[in-house]
């Protein structure tokens, strides 16, 4: 047994409370709780975080850069879908 | 730093990529990992940035042969959070490098049977403690001035890990360049073990920055692919520039005759460096190059048990248990 039979985690982070978690990084352990206390250790050495989620980077499904364009086109051609496209008389406040 | 392994075979072929990623090199944007790349640019990335993995954790030795002699608690809590960090560091690069398809166990054989290098550096001895301030201050002063930059690197994941390496070297540097005033104002003994200390360390930092631009040969390439932001010579210098009157408030001299300032070129002048001893350190012929290998190799054999055990806790505990676990 090898550390590269350790699966790959990747990490989570939550900054301090009000905010989301951020991708941190990645590590390998053998299970979920060695993969958050070596998350502990690796990624929050200096109080970076109040949470730490652990994800198998196995579990990850994730769009092709390939497809970049394809995949995410339907919204290119729809302006409307912002505020700034409308025009506002001039006066009109609060809107 | 997103692990997700490139697809190495999509299909369209690299001509159809290719233009794609030099429009993204040229528009200053990152390549991703799962991004096409040329095979040269994987190969150099992977080859630094294992090389930079490899210094880290070697790095560590050094410094913690003096954990156990460290002359107060404070420096011996300060050098075991420094040693700490290194470890750090080079598990954030092993992680970069693997999202270029290389693999952990590969990067460790490589270091390990002499195939990749680490930093030449780390091939001297730290014969006493003000060593392990002129280690803080100059080669992770140097070690900054190299890494800044590659913050701003083409390739994410390596310029994210730069990122975080960078912001945990300035606490390195502080407590080196301390620990040297402190000896440094200390007694004639300590004033003295200070300078000897900085008289061995400084000529190796400056090999650090690798060999003149001249004769550097991934220099160029690297530089057009952004990897590399500026030339060793430049860097070197602007190392030197900084270090000089950083000496001065320390109150220790540099062992370089010729070194002074260049009134027209804005710069301090250096003397010659003996590019024959970094070759010797290199060729694997420095002070110390067996011992940090066998220690590393000693380490990884000996921490094997514990690996397995892991592992067979991991499995067993998987079977009775499932995987299944909520993450909130």
């Amino acid at each position: 047994m090898t550390t590269s039979e350790w699966p790959l985690w990747e990490v989570f982070v939550r900054s301090r409370r009000g905010l989301s978690h951020t991708h941190a990084g990645s590590l390998h352990a053998p299970d979920a709780e060695m993969a958050l206390r070596n998350a502990r250790d690796l990624y929050t050495r200096r109080s970076e975080g109040v949470s730490i989620w652990v994800v198998p980077s196995s579990a990850v499904t994730a769009s092709s850069p390939d497809e970049k364009d394809p995949f995410f086109e339907p919204a290119a051609d729809k302006p409307y879908r912002h505020p700034t496209f409308y025009e506002v008389p001039e006066g009109v406040r609060h809107l | 730093m997103t692990t997700l392994l490139p697809e190495t075979d999509r299909g369209g072929g690299p001509g159809a990529h290719e233009e794609a990623f030099d429009a993204a090199i040229a528009a200053d944007e990152r390549i991703e990992p799962r991004d096409w790349m040329p095979d040269a640019y994987r190969a150099t990335l992977v080859r630094q940035i294992a090389q930079h993995a490899h210094s880290e954790i070697i790095g560590m030795q050094p410094e913690a042969n003096w954990i156990t002699r460290a002359p107060s608690l404070r420096r011996k809590a300060i050098l075991m959070a420094k040693v700490q960090d290194e470890a750090g560091h080079g598990l954030y690069l092993y992680s970069a490098a693997e999202t270029l398809g290389a693999s952990r166990d590969e990067l460790l054989d490589k270091l390990h049977s002499g195939r990749q290098k680490y930093s030449s550096i780390f091939n001297y001895p730290t014969l006493t403690w003000a060593d392990v301030g002129a280690i803080g201050w100059l080669v992770d002063g140097a070690a900054i001035t190299n890494q800044v930059p590659l913050c701003r690197c083409s390739y994410g994941p390596y310029a994210r890990a730069m990122v975080r390496v960078c912001k945990e070297e300035s606490f390195h540097q502080r407590q080196g360049y301390e620990l040297l005033l402190a000896l440094s104002r200390g007694t004639e003994a300590q004033h003295a073990m200070a300078q000897d200390a900085v008289d061995r360390w400084w000529w190796p930092s400056l090999m650090m920055f690798g060999p003149p631009d001249d004769a550097s040969k991934h220099s160029a390439q690297s530089m057009a692919w952004k990897i590399k932001r500026h030339s060793n010579d430049e860097l070197r210098q602007r190392f030197v520039d900084i270090c000089v009157p950083q000496a001065e408030s320390l109150g220790l001299t540099l062992p370089d005759p010729e070194l002074r300032w260049n009134e027209e070129r804005g710069h301090y002048d250096f003397g010659p460096i003996d590019w024959s001893e970094f070759h010797e350190v290199l060729r694997g012929n420095g002070p110390c190059n067996e011992q940090r290998l066998d220690r590393r190799r000693r380490a990884h054999e000996e921490g094997a048990w514990v690996r397995e055990a892991a592992a067979a806790y991991a499995r067993k505990h998987g079977e009775q248990d499932g995987d299944g676990r909520t993450a909130a």
